[in-house]
């Protein structure tokens, strides 16, 4: 949406907790969507930011962080509200029940999950997700992923990963503006899931493709190039 | 699964362990204060590398036993260390489902020419550096991973601090030069130069970059962290604190410590937060002069 007298809009403050996990890559897409990335590690951080997001990593690790330094409760009253996108230690710290966690987690999507729930590193693996509303089909880069073992009533499944004999597994969900999924488009260079998140359900105006200086996929994905 | 997703998945862990604190444990027990105090992962080996360093002997692969009993103690990813160049300990880690291997120079190297071919496997590999020549050769093995070496055991950050910053040093310079002076600089790395004309392109080394060897205090973490590491391995830092104290107090030491240093990787650019952080804690590491060391005693120098 252009701002007044044709002007592209300015690029909108988009929070990515850093306490510990993959949050570069997560800003490095952000950035490349045309919004502006903002480093969250202290409950200062979180002012005027249109939308955040909860990356992956060790979700035991960000909860016991996020007390250290008095993060909890701000982020508690952020995302009431605000817009969040939690991948993969991010949507286990968004649902209401997970197994064997220091503390309790957000509970602001009604679901439940399992951590580690395919297994170690070795079983970690890449597979097509359908994600209508993002996009299409998606590549899923599922790592040590967690599963979403349970969906309440009134949250909305958004992506979905085919399994054996035709039946399908829940990967992606949303609830109001809290969207959780439980792979990662940030390692995939595919801008389609943030773009779609920074617009549909956060309702931030990007600037247009061609006035946002990055190109339409992040460039230089890592671990791509190097194999 | 081709090798190029096979490799972003390798990646994909590394990057998740960013902004986070690795820890050496010996035993379930240390396992578990490293995931109390908030590590991203853990590295199970025998002995930490300061013990290894009294002791002496061949320092192997640890005993699965061990290894299974602090996979089963923690949810965090749990890495081990194979010896250079061992391909059948690799082998034995990757059957046993260890999260990421370091073939690492603090055990004894098993081959003195060839490091393991990182590719052939299908967990993540890391490997220490002194420079950028020898980070893109083990990248090109395969690694997916890179630290500093540093002088592991010594509890001394010096070495881990020039070899952090002879990678960026290179880095940028690297990033300076004109398409046809590559190759010339490729031969002078003794680099690959598909590697060396990416790293040209993006500035970056293409897998995180990691510190380890040295580090005893949150403020060596926090150095580390400003010259540029993305994580931080603490080897006998941690477990190597309190050792004289009766066992519940030594629990509390090292706990104290380990839960410092992972603040202090979180907040490393915050120096009132560090101060705060710094305060009270138990006794670090006594720690080794690097002058003190004979060659021989450098384990730096193993691998290539």
């Amino acid at each position: 949406m252009p701002g007044v007298d044709g002007e592209p809009a300015p690029r909108p403050r988009v929070g990515v907790l850093s306490l510990q996990g993959d949050f570069e890559r997560h800003s490095r897409t952000l950035e490349a969507c045309g919004a502006s990335p903002v480093r969250v590690t202290l409950p200062e951080h979180l002012a005027d930011l249109g939308a955040l997001v909860l990356p992956g990593g060790e979700s035991s690790t960000m909860l016991r962080l996020m007390d250290a330094t008095g993060l909890r409760a701000p982020l508690e009253t952020f995302l009431r509200v605000k817009p969040v996108l939690g991948t993969c230690a991010g949507v286990i710290l968004l649902g209401r029940e997970t197994d064997r966690l220091p503390r309790e987690t957000f509970g602001v999507l009604d679901i439940a999950t399992s951590r580690n729930a395919y297994g170690r590193q070795v079983h970690s693996f890449t597979a097509p997700v359908e994600a209508p509303a993002a996009g299409g089909t998606l590549t899923g880069v599922f790592i040590r992923a967690p599963r979403i073992t349970r969906v309440g009533a009134g949250v909305e499944v958004i992506a979905r990963r085919e399994r054996d004999r035709g039946e399908s597994e829940v990967v992606g969900v949303r609830c109001g503006n809290v969207v959780g999924i439980t792979f990662h488009p940030e390692l995939t260079g595919d801008l389609r899931l943030h773009r779609w998140f920074l617009t549909a359900v956060a309702q931030l105006a990007l600037p247009t493709p061609a006035a946002a200086s990055g190109p339409r996929t992040a460039a230089e994905p890592r671990g791509s190039e190097a194999a | 699964m081709n090798q190029q997703e096979q490799f972003r998945l390798k990646v994909g862990l590394a990057e998740m362990l960013k902004g986070g604190v690795i820890m050496d444990v010996m035993s379930a027990d240390q396992a578990e204060i490293a995931q109390e105090a908030g590590a991203a992962a853990v590295m199970a080996l025998e002995r930490i590398p300061s013990e290894i360093r009294r002791q002496g002997g061949v320092a192997r692969m640890s005993d699965p036993l061990m290894i299974r009993a602090i996979q089963k103690a923690v949810d965090i990813p749990v890495m081990a260390k194979c010896r250079i160049g061992h391909l059948a300990e690799a082998q034995i880690l990757e059957a046993l489902e260890i999260d990421f291997i370091d073939e690492s120079e603090v055990l004894t190297p098993a081959d003195e020419e060839h490091h393991v071919w990182k590719h052939d496997f299908k967990i993540p590999f890391v490997c220490g550096c002194r420079d950028l020549g020898e980070a893109l050769r083990r990248i090109g093995e395969g690694a997916a991973l890179i630290r500093t070496k540093g002088e592991a055991g010594t509890g001394n950050i010096v070495e881990a601090v020039r070899h952090m910053r002879s990678v960026q040093k290179h880095l940028k310079r690297l990033a300076s030069l004109r398409d046809d002076e590559l190759m010339s600089e490729a031969k002078t790395l003794g680099a690959p130069l598909e590697l060396v004309r990416q790293v040209a392109k993006t500035g970056r080394l293409p897998v995180p970059n990691f510190a380890a060897g040295g580090v005893a205090l949150p403020a060596d973490a926090s150095l580390m962290m400003q010259l540029g590491a993305e994580a931080v391995f603490v080897g006998s830092g941690i477990f190597e604190v309190g050792k004289d104290l009766a066992p519940a107090d030594q629990r509390k030491a090292q706990l104290t410590m380990a839960s410092a240093i992972v603040k202090a990787v979180a907040n490393y650019d915050r120096p009132e937060l560090l101060a705060e952080i710094s305060t009270g804690l138990p006794v670090a590491m006594r720690g080794i002069s690097l002058e003190t060391l004979t060659e021989e005693q450098r384990l730096a120098r193993r691998g290539w």
